[in-house]
């Protein structure tokens, strides 16, 4: 195992934004950390727990101009934005990289890929940083990943005194530190950082999930789903801040002659999300769509795409207003449902 | 449709805006592709559907109601509801348009190969059943018997007039046309779909039935065709969900794992049985 050195580490970051796009967690004035590009280290946010969005911000913006339309003579002719070209996010976590995988089986299925999100992850290097420290939100071991997870990374940080244990996972990760001095790391620094990490790795594991899928397979009709959204305000501030929630809406912008074609977030939470033109809406109250955005993430996606979409990061239990806690959702369907057939 | 950019849409210049119905809320928009390549890749089957674009309103998605065997042209018959659709009503003939398509998968045409097909479509619906039968029929001999059940509120909200009465010429197609109220003039039938689906629909055996029409139509013909002795295996759906991006990304037109835009919208009732009744 190789480390680098803290002031190593950060003059790297410094040459790195000089050629090419970085972000990283930064604080703003109002002590909110959040990934901004930066041009040298001394922006970057020492110390955090994870950054208020999610990381899919940065592949997929809230509002992305898809194409514009000029509306000749000849019909219309259509303008695809530049590929935004080679980035480096430094210091995500590592449930926002698993968050990535995940989101790529979303917008590249078994007969369509999507170039925005597509260009963006293949133009991208992801360098994480472990959580020495998880929140008492955070359930990433519950769900399969883990505080020092590296499975969606190029490159996982982990510190230790002085500096950061480095690991490159792919071909990317180990280039880019190529431009690092890189020195190898005393057992006994690998001792303590094995300590920490299994340490947090514990810290992280306080959802049990054996059985949800299960019970969820049998649960579309169950009475808890009329129980659990009472309190919800169908706000979608957990959508938003889902790293692995990639519903979007797309309209359009402009005249008959010129305009353009844009995408922006949109929310299963949300009443016109479904509803027809007809009038008719499949999902007309809280209750049906409350339990789409349960049954997405630990029914659905499991069948689309074999795993859960859920990476623990605890947003969503942070931010809501009312308080509706989707680790009390989970115990509750637990408690109250039994394991079933499907539909 | 774009590999490259399955969200781009293809020129496409408006040839004819039809008023196919009396109350003149359904018309039929006959549009040509601008460029030969784009067309030549326009590859699809009755049952799919486009993104219809309208320059600075937006897209819809509509069924095509042409079927492929007609090059040249794709028709879509297109119900005045909302935005992208009153725009659409009011576009005058030359008309600049995007396409985007063909989406979703279309109705299973090479299984029903040597065997008979119902066809039972109420309102607005028979669009893509319109493909259908226009498909069969120019394929004949690859087919059996072809039945044709065509409901409608009135004689003046059935689509497609002139045809039906070519149609109902053909002694290789067995056209039922019926209305809930008749008017003067008319000589056709009058009661609900269900009801004369039971009294026209063939035996099942070596059968496929084909389903589109409004909620309460099917909920009351389904019935009729399973107590007939259809399997819903070979009784086919075509669903109708809320979308947006066409592709399996923008989340909203699922039910259940699947997503009607990209795993449907056509659906053999048996899929749909397998599905949460959200829909």
């Amino acid at each position: 195992m190789k480390k680098v050195k803290k002031e190593d580490l950060a003059a790297f970051l410094d040459r790195l934004a000089s050629t090419r796009t970085v972000y990283a967690p930064c604080r703003d004035g109002e002590g909110t950390v959040d990934f901004q590009r930066v041009t040298g280290a001394a922006e970057i946010a020492d110390t955090y727990g994870n950054t208020r969005l999610s990381i899919k911000r940065l592949f997929l913006p809230q509002t992305e101009t898809l194409f514009s339309y000029r509306n000749g003579e000849d019909g219309p002719v259509f303008d695809v934005p530049a590929r935004p070209g080679p980035a480096v996010v430094f210091g995500l976590r590592p449930c926002d990289a698993k968050s990535l995988g995940m989101l790529d089986g979303v917008f590249a299925n078994d007969q369509y890929t999507d170039p925005y999100f597509t260009g963006r992850r293949a133009d991208t290097v992801l360098v994480g940083l472990g959580c020495v420290e998880p929140c008492s939100t955070c359930f990433c071991t519950s769900v399969g990943g883990g505080p020092f997870d590296p499975s969606g990374l190029d490159v996982l940080l982990s510190e230790v005194p002085g500096g950061y244990l480095a690991e490159a996972r792919t071909e990317a990760g180990a280039s880019l530190l190529g431009g690092v001095p890189l020195l190898d790391a005393g057992s006994d620094e690998l001792a303590a950082a094995a300590a920490v990490k299994e340490e947090a790795t514990r810290k992280a594991d306080t959802l049990p999930l054996a059985g949800l899928k299960e019970r969820l397979d049998g649960a579309f009709d169950h009475p808890v789903w009329a129980k659990i959204p009472e309190k919800c305000l169908d706000c979608g501030i957990c959508t938003f801040l889902c790293p692995t929630c990639h519903c979007f809406d797309v309209c359009d912008e402009g005249t008959a002659v010129a305009g353009s074609r844009v995408r922006i977030w949109d929310s299963c939470l949300f009443p016109l999300y479904t509803l027809h033109a007809s009038g008719h809406n499949p999902r007309p109250t809280g209750r049906e769509r409350y339990r789409q955005r349960v049954m997405h993430k630990f029914r659905y996606f499991v069948d689309r795409l074999g795993c859960t979409a859920c990476v623990g990061c605890g947003r969503c239990v942070v931010n809501c207003p009312v308080n509706l806690d989707i680790r009390q959702v989970v115990g509750m369907i637990r408690d109250q449902v039994e394991a079933g057939i499907r539909p | 449709m774009n590999r490259e950019n399955p969200y781009l849409p293809v020129p496409m210049r408006l040839e004819k805006n039809f008023v196919e119905t009396s109350d003149r809320n359904i018309r039929t928009f006959t549009l040509s592709f601008l460029n030969q390549a784009d067309e030549e890749a326009f590859r699809y089957l009755p049952g799919q559907f486009a993104e219809v674009f309208v320059p600075g309103k937006g897209e819809s998605p509509f069924g095509m109601a042409s079927s492929p065997t007609e090059p040249g042209r794709l028709k879509f018959s297109v119900n005045r509801a909302g935005v992208v659709t009153t725009a659409l009503h009011e576009l005058t003939e030359g008309a600049s348009l995007g396409v985007r398509g063909p989406l979703g998968h279309p109705y299973p045409v090479e299984p029903f190969k040597g065997k008979n097909v119902v066809i039972i479509g109420g309102g607005f619906a028979f669009s893509t059943l319109r493909a259908l039968t226009v498909y069969l029929l120019d394929r004949r001999a690859d087919y059996g018997n072809i039945t044709v059940v065509y409901g409608a509120r009135s004689p003046g909200l059935l689509l497609y007039k002139e045809e039906l009465a070519g149609w109902a010429q053909r002694d290789d197609l067995n056209l039922v046309t019926t209305v809930d109220r008749g008017e003067e003039g008319w000589t056709g039938r009058v009661g609900f779909v269900p009801a004369v689906t039971k009294e026209v629909a063939p035996p099942p055996d070596n059968t496929y039935a084909v389903i589109c029409g409004p909620p309460v139509m099917i909920k009351f013909t389904l019935p009729v065709l399973r107590e007939a002795g259809y399997p819903d295996e070979r009784i086919i759906m075509n669903l109708e969900m809320r979308m947006k991006c066409g592709l399996g990304m923008c989340g909203r037109c699922n039910i259940g794992e699947k997503y009607v835009c990209k795993d449907g919208p056509v659906f053999t009732l048996a899929e749909l049985g397998r599905l949460p009744n959200e829909f």
